[in-house]
């Protein structure tokens, strides 16, 4: 499989100066009102430290509290499926279609659903999938994946929403005004809540001791797309679980603090039981993450809750917006969960980051994610999965880096190469660090020089 | 094997050493004012209600409480909400930090009664608000509910440059009316 190469995609970002400047601004923004909300909440640090031991208490646990969930759930009146991977979920989904006769699907937004490509697979087996969060259905409307994992369409600005709208659901191309096109979405949507035989919604949380399950949402999609179809289906992954009902406020009370900066998202959903004379299936799906489980030092990534913080404050996941990965998961989270996907295909990506570690201090679950990054640049290395020329560098550096002796000739080297060699020289494919970036111009003297005359 | 003992299985194998799980406090060190909180989400509040004042155009009204008379009944099927113009309901309580109200079927009647129609006013105990959502969620009513809501504010998103936009896909407006009493007509 082809390595993925962010760089070169985030070049193509980055030219669109208009798209990159608002998409920057929109994410730092997002970033600074997290900050205001967590720095009003005393106990902030608390809460992180529970939310964090939460999680890896119920991972450390996590057979037990999944034999709980289904035990309880399925008291409660639900159906419990089990998906080893994403063809197994897929196939439960279509069955369950099939079974009730389903023909248009809505849906809310749903990770999980992207990582298991579900949609193509279901429309090429005639199922009408609607997405109904906006930022999910303008994606799916251009035929582009989420950018990112809660504000799907960040990186369009509202005249490419125009385009969209106007070439799909009819809209007048030259209306560029927000509420406009949110509420020509609106119009376009509901009609489907009312002729869907089927409705899905992923889950946020699943709660081991009440066997149900947890949607946050801001626009409603999720209570519409469960609560009028005859069938509800819920994908959930198994890293979802947690023991108590109680330990939902811990969580509650961060997710959409760290994610929008906003105290609670507007609706947040608790689902025990089918209503009266509907169905309610839950889809518990591993696709990878049991394996996760056993890697020492990336299992922790599993504690994630999909809030975003991370890449909302990341220097280069904001300058290259998300479609640059090449995967479901972008930004830090992405970077260090992509890898065990396909180690060679997301190779690049731990290398698209400063590792200035401002994702781990905004992560609400305390994810170690900026040393889970170096960790993968060295797992990486020792797979022998670096391009050539990273390689080259890295071992040449490594030579002169161990060598007093190389180093200080080097450096001398470096200071009369700047100043006299043909830019041709310095500036080609061979040093990556040149292609954006002029080089600094050498001091006329090292600090060893200067010591030396100096001490 | 089935994908159920497969994956119980490999969980098993997998699992890192245990670690323990924490108790959390109620964290009561912040007092929280429900109606600003409230309106910071775009709900609107109020101490009393005249239906008809506030919703001049509504045409049609579907009420599960006694103290407003709706000119629609409660429909068997949800999706005959779709034309509701104002739907009234009664929140079990609220949360203060979040300005929230929580509803579940035996509130709603419907589930889709919080969604479907354009308009919704829940009328709200002020004596039933509790302080923060660790008191919410130690609230004996989140297991007797198959579906419950915590509902702040209208539907809503941002998700075209960041704009807010109020009533994305389910109600455009949500009137809260706090009182010991509420008084609604």
């Amino acid at each position: 499989m082809k390595r993925v190469d962010h760089a070169e995609a985030s070049s193509h970002f980055i030219k669109a100066t208009k798209h990159l400047e608002f998409h920057d601004k929109r994410l730092w923004d997002l970033r600074q009102k997290r900050d205001r909300e967590a720095e009003a909440i005393p106990e902030w640090e608390e809460l992180r430290a529970a939310a964090s031991a939460i999680k890896e208490h119920t991972l450390s646990h996590l057979a037990e509290y999944l034999e709980q969930f289904e035990r309880n759930a399925v008291a409660n009146g639900m159906y419990v499926h089990w998906a080893r991977d994403a063809a197994e979920h897929n196939q439960i989904v279509f069955s369950l279609l099939e079974k009730h006769a389903a023909k248009i699907l809505v849906k809310s937004k749903s990770m999980l659903t992207e990582e298991c490509e579900m949609r193509p697979f279901l429309e090429t087996r005639g199922i009408e999938v609607v997405e109904t969060d906006l930022g999910e259905r303008i994606q799916q409307l251009d035929d582009e994946p989420p950018s990112h994992i809660v504000v799907p369409a960040v990186h369009k600005l509202r005249r490419d929403v125009a385009q969209v709208f106007s070439r799909t659901i009819g809209t007048d191309s030259k209306n560029t005004e927000v509420a406009y096109l949110a509420e020509s979405q609106r119009k376009d949507t509901r009609p489907y809540y009312l002729k869907a035989g089927a409705g899905m919604t992923g889950a946020n949380f699943a709660v081991a001791e009440t066997g149900s399950f947890v949607v946050c949402t801001n626009e409603g999609n999720a209570d519409l797309s469960a609560n009028l179809p005859p069938l509800h289906i819920a994908s959930i992954g198994i890293e979802k679980l947690i023991p108590r009902l109680s330990d939902l406020a811990v969580f509650v009370r961060m997710l959409s603090r760290s994610a929008l900066g906003s105290p609670i998202t507007q609706m947040t959903s608790h689902f025990r039981a089918p209503r009266p004379g509907a169905e309610m299936h839950v889809v518990l799906v591993d696709n990878g993450r049991a394996e996760r489980l056993g890697m020492e030092g990336f299992w922790r990534s599993l504690k994630c809750i999909r809030c975003g913080a991370c890449m909302n404050t990341c220097p280069v996941y904001r300058r290259s917006g998300g479609l640059s990965y090449g995967a479901t998961y972008s930004g830090p989270i992405g970077v260090i969960i992509d890898p065990t996907f396909n180690l060679r295909k997301y190779s690049a990506l731990p290398f698209a980051s400063t590792l200035n570690g401002s994702c781990t201090n905004v992560c609400p679950v305390k994810i170690d994610i900026h040393d889970q990054i170096y960790r993968w640049r060295k797992v990486i290395a020792e797979r022998g999965q670096l391009p050539m020329v990273k390689k080259e560098a890295m071992r040449m550096a490594g030579k002169v880096l161990s060598s007093p002796k190389l180093y200080r000739l080097a450096v001398k080297a470096a200071q009369a190469g700047l100043d006299y060699l043909p830019r041709s020289m310095i500036y080609n494919p061979l040093n990556a660090w040149g292609k954006q970036r002029e080089l600094p111009s050498a001091p006329k003297q090292s600090f060893r020089e200067w010591y030396l005359e100096n001490r | 094997m089935s994908a159920r003992d497969d994956i119980l299985a490999r969980v098993r194998r997998n699992q890192p050493v245990a670690v323990a799980l924490p108790e959390v406090p109620l964290f009561d060190s912040l007092v929280h004012d429900f109606k600003q909180n409230l309106e910071r989400m775009g709900g609107e509040f109020a101490s009393s209600l005249e239906i008809h004042r506030k919703f001049p155009n509504a045409k049609v009204i579907c009420s599960t409480v006694p103290e407003v008379e709706g000119n629609r009944p409660l429909p068997s099927d949800p999706r005959e909400l779709a034309d509701v113009d104002v739907a009234v309901v009664r929140a079990r309580f609220g949360v203060a930090e979040t300005g929230s109200v929580w509803l579940s079927e035996a509130e709603c009647g419907l589930n889709a009664i919080g969604f479907l129609p354009q308009h919704l006013v829940v009328l709200l105990d002020m004596k039933a608000i509790v302080p923060n959502l660790h008191h919410a969620y130690r609230h004996p009513a989140f297991r007797e509910a198959g579906y419950a809501v915590l509902m702040t504010g209208p539907s809503a998103t941002a998700d075209i440059e960041g704009i807010l936009v109020r009533g994305a896909q389910g109600i455009r407006s949500l009137t809260v009316v706090g009182s010991a009493e509420s008084e609604v007509s």
